[in-house]
């Protein structure tokens, strides 16, 4: 309650801001400007950075277990010079690659799709493309990225522990996460994923409630719902996912955590480990199944969505048509929302529940193709015959809409109980859910950031660096997961530590080697982002205030970071968001969503 | 005597006004007619509320996976200073109603609130506040009560003998004579609960406070306690729910 009050007077010295017409400046340290700011902007700036040292641990560790799958036979002293507590004779021990596959799971699903690549966008996109001075609640916002952080230290931390990380795979299944003796990444591994994820779910909550509410209250005149660019109603259904999921998270943990500290038999039931019966009675780790899934699966949709929203923006900027569809997208967005909450069991088809209950699933799971089709069909028919600039965040949104498909279609497959009794927990999966939600999202997080980099620094990100990333990335990520439905198909089993012992494998070994080689290529490939990013944070070439003659409102605020975006009034919107190439006789091919109708307009009713 | 009536209606109207937008400085209207603030508490309550049910259809799964359950009747049959007298269900409905009269007593409290009366506002709410505590101190009565019986979330004293169900149970298997998951829930999902009415106290020690100090009353509004009063008319619904699990289920 206190943060509501402290709003209101924050709200009042907008409006003081106003008064004086916005020539009032605070005196502010580098603390209170950039650490512990309240602007969303730097917010936003600061979820990013935070999402891209992330970026690199997680895929630093996939690295690691993709050497492992690699070359099974070699030895690496130099890994393990560096590795040292996870190496032995140069090679990677068995509990440290499985520490690893979780770690990676659990740091790219949750610290850097979820939280990092919603915290920017929303932050950085919500008040500026509505019309806002700020979030509702700045406080709030704050919190939601200190909590990010402190979940961020508990997390990181857990890969030093002596016994290792968390090992029972980002879905934490019991028996292996509930009982502390069953693997040595059971133990305080666990107990921190345990901690670092409850604070993880109160940053998801303080962020979304603030964004919904932001969304929902605060948009200027003239803005209204259908007046919103899709980035917007992306966050905002991304946000609802996430106040609706997370929290079933919460109780399915709080319960794991009973059974580890209290006694309890949520979701253990007569076990015998090492001749020794425990004393479990009673509890179900299926009812573990279907409360991590019911937010587990919303989760894949929280981090598709805003790559979504992102690309529908950019996709009808960078090809200077209005987004076809406009309410076609925003309903299937919603489609999906609604959609999301109803399909959690199509991943536990061979978990033992009911297989009545496989149809239903299946049947809902199919449903979810139609709203995803027509979003991807939308994406194509903007793209038809518009004046494309072939530039980094065009290929990008292009990218994300080729991999999509490719692993939407993959879905499909995996939707239907009957055809996932053969790929159940193969690498068919791995394909599946790396490209479709892993690799897409990426490809909409970089689309963003290189078509929003001028509005975050001023500047513009190096375009040669960013067609060599781009080439390297999209190549090399069909290259790691398009052979993975082969191994799929095979039978090839995820999660295996090697693949020497099994005859029916052997022959896969060289497929193996490229995919980690491209894994490695494509690993190195994101430091060419990396130095562009910062390189062009000093030296890039300097921003117009519009660079890529954009309508949305971001634009429309001057550049820097103005604490309260807009120095005098705030815009007042006429139109929505996609009116570009629309007049053939005018100078230019946009119109911002501040210039009022003409009468011809007006007539139209448009 | 008419002019300050006029000044309480003048007030009324102005509380009454719904700030759109939120930014106070013109612009669309909120999508629902609410303040930010009551936004953020609704979608709150609504993830709250999807808590709760994870809660509650983790104990429908768990306990229809038992062959059996203690009976209601005769786990909760005893009553303070009542010593062995047989009262089934008896202490948990005065808890109950306790509760029921307090959200009552800050709905009258919101209702004051409308009129800008101050004392109302902070009496009513006392009364909301001593509801809340009165039921915290009855749950703690009853939870060291059953504890005493030897209640654990690893052990469940309440066997067949109970139900009448002996035949059912193959007693030599058994490491707890009742299922053992009865306690694990009965404290887990009733202890969550009143963790949330402890918050809900808090908050309303808070909200009471600031009303005294005239916090409310120089802000033109109430819209705080409206937002308090949703969070605890929440708890008191929660409760609902969790009492028809346990107590007549």
């Amino acid at each position: 309650m206190q943060t509501s009050t402290s709003i209101e007077s924050h709200v009042d010295e907008h409006a003081q801001h106003q008064a004086h017409g916005g020539g009032h400046h605070h005196t502010e340290t580098f603390i209170s400007k950039y650490i512990f700011s309240l602007d969303h902007k730097t917010i936003g700036k600061q979820f990013l950075t935070l999402g891209m040292l992330w970026a690199i641990v997680g895929g630093g560790l996939s690295v690691l277990f993709r050497v492992q799958l690699g070359w099974p036979d070699e030895t690496f002293p130099i890994l393990e010079r560096i590795f040292s507590s996870w190496f032995t004779d140069g090679k990677l021990n068995p509990e440290a690659y499985y520490s690893l596959v979780t770690m990676h799971g659990t740091i790219m699903v949750f610290f850097v799709l979820t939280a990092s690549l919603s915290g920017t966008f929303a932050n950085l996109l919500v008040p500026l493309q509505i019309g806002a001075r700020d979030m509702a609640s700045p406080l709030m916002n704050a919190l939601s990225f200190w909590f990010f952080v402190a979940a961020s230290i508990v997390m990181f931390s857990s890969l030093f522990l002596s016994s290792g990380a968390a090992s029972a795979g980002w879905t934490i299944y019991p028996p292996l996460s509930a009982l502390p003796q069953a693997s040595p990444g059971s133990g305080d591994g666990m107990t921190f994923w345990l901690i670092a994820v409850v604070l993880f779910v109160v940053s998801t909550l303080l962020g979304g409630l603030n964004y919904v509410s932001t969304i929902l209250n605060m948009r200027t005149k003239g803005m209204t719902m259908f007046k919103l660019p899709l980035t917007v109603w992306a966050i905002l259904f991304t946000a609802i996912v996430g106040i609706l999921s997370f929290p079933v998270l919460v109780s399915c943990v709080v319960l794991l955590i009973f059974d580890r500290g209290l006694g309890t038999s949520f979701y253990l039931s007569n076990i015998v480990i090492g001749g020794k019966a425990l004393p479990f009675a009673g509890g179900s780790p299926i009812l573990f199944q279907h409360l991590f899934w019911f937010l587990g699966h919303p989760e894949v949709y929280i981090v598709i969505l805003p790559a979504m929203g992102i690309v529908s923006e950019v996709l009808a900027v960078q090809s200077r048509k209005p987004i076809f569809g406009y309410q076609a997208m925003i309903f299937s967005l919603l489609g999906i929302t609604v959609l999301s909450f109803l399909v959690w069991a199509h991943h536990m088809f061979l978990s033992g529940m009911n297989p009545f209950l496989g149809s239903l699933f299946t049947l809902f799971t199919l449903l979810i193709a139609i709203p995803s089709a027509i979003k991807v069909f939308n994406w194509i028919t903007t793209l038809w015959r518009g004046n494309i600039r072939i530039n980094t965040p065009t290929l990008f949104c292009i990218g994300f809409v080729s991999l999509f498909i490719s692993g939407g279609l993959t879905g499909i497959w995996l939707g239907n109980s009957t055809i996932d009794i053969q790929l159940h927990d193969t690498y068919f999966v791995v394909a599946h859910f790396h490209i479709v939600m892993g690799v897409a999202a990426f490809f909409g997080m970089f689309a963003g950031i290189y078509h929003w980099f001028p509005r975050m620094y001023g500047r513009m990100m190096n375009e040669t660096l960013g067609f060599i990333h781009f080439t390297i990335t999209f190549i090399g990520a069909y290259v790691i997961f398009w052979p993975m439905h082969f191994l799929g198909m095979a039978g090839v089993p995820r999660r295996y530590y090697t693949f020497n012992e099994f005859e029916a494998f052997a022959q896969y070994d060289d497929l193996n080697k490229v995919i980690s080689i491209a894994a490695i290529v494509v690993f190195l490939a994101q430091f060419i982002f990396l130095i562009n990013y910062v390189w062009s944070i000093f030296k890039g070439k300097k921003a117009t205030q519009n660079p890529w003659k954009a309508n949305t409102l971001e634009w429309d605020a001057p550049m820097g970071n103005l604490h309260g975006n807009w120095p005098g009034e705030l815009p007042e919107v006429h139109r929505w968001p996609y009116d570009y190439s629309k007049f053939a006789d005018s100078e230019t091919d946009f119109i911002p969503q501040t210039v009022p109708l003409t009468e011809a307009e007006k007539n139209e009713k448009h | 005597m008419a002019e300050v009536l006029d000044i309480q209606e003048q007030q009324t109207e102005l509380h009454n006004h719904v700030p759109t937008p939120d930014n106070g400085e013109g612009g669309e209207k909120t999508v629902f007619g609410i303040s930010y603030g009551k936004t953020m508490m609704w979608y709150f309550l609504l993830s709250d509320a999807f808590t709760f049910s994870a809660f509650l259809f983790s104990y429908a799964a768990i306990r229809l996976g038992q062959p059996w359950w203690p009976n209601p009747n005769y786990v909760f049959k005893s009553f303070p200073f009542m010593g062995e007298a047989n009262v089934p269900l008896g202490f948990v409905s005065v808890m109950t109603f306790v509760l029921i009269l307090s959200s009552v007593a800050v709905v009258r409290a919101v209702q004051e609130g409308h009129r800008m009366n101050q004392k109302g506002v902070a009496l009513w709410m006392l009364g909301g506040i001593l509801g809340g505590l009165f039921f915290l101190g009855c749950q703690a009565w009853e939870w060291t009560h059953l504890i005493q019986e030897g209640l654990r979330p690893f052990y469940n004293p309440f066997g067949p003998d109970a139900n009448g169900l002996t035949h059912l149970v193959h007693e030599k298997m058994l490491l707890s004579p009742g299922p053992v998951a009865f306690g694990a829930l009965f404290f887990g999902i009733t202890g969550f609960h009143g963790f949330h009415v402890f918050t809900g106290v808090c908050i309303n020690v808070w909200a009471f406070f600031s009303t005294l100090n005239g916090k409310f009353q120089r802000r033109g509004h109430y819209e705080m306690i409206e937002k308090v009063g949703l969070y605890w008319h929440f708890v008191d619904l929660v409760w609902v729910f969790v009492f028809m699990a346990f107590y007549l289920m």
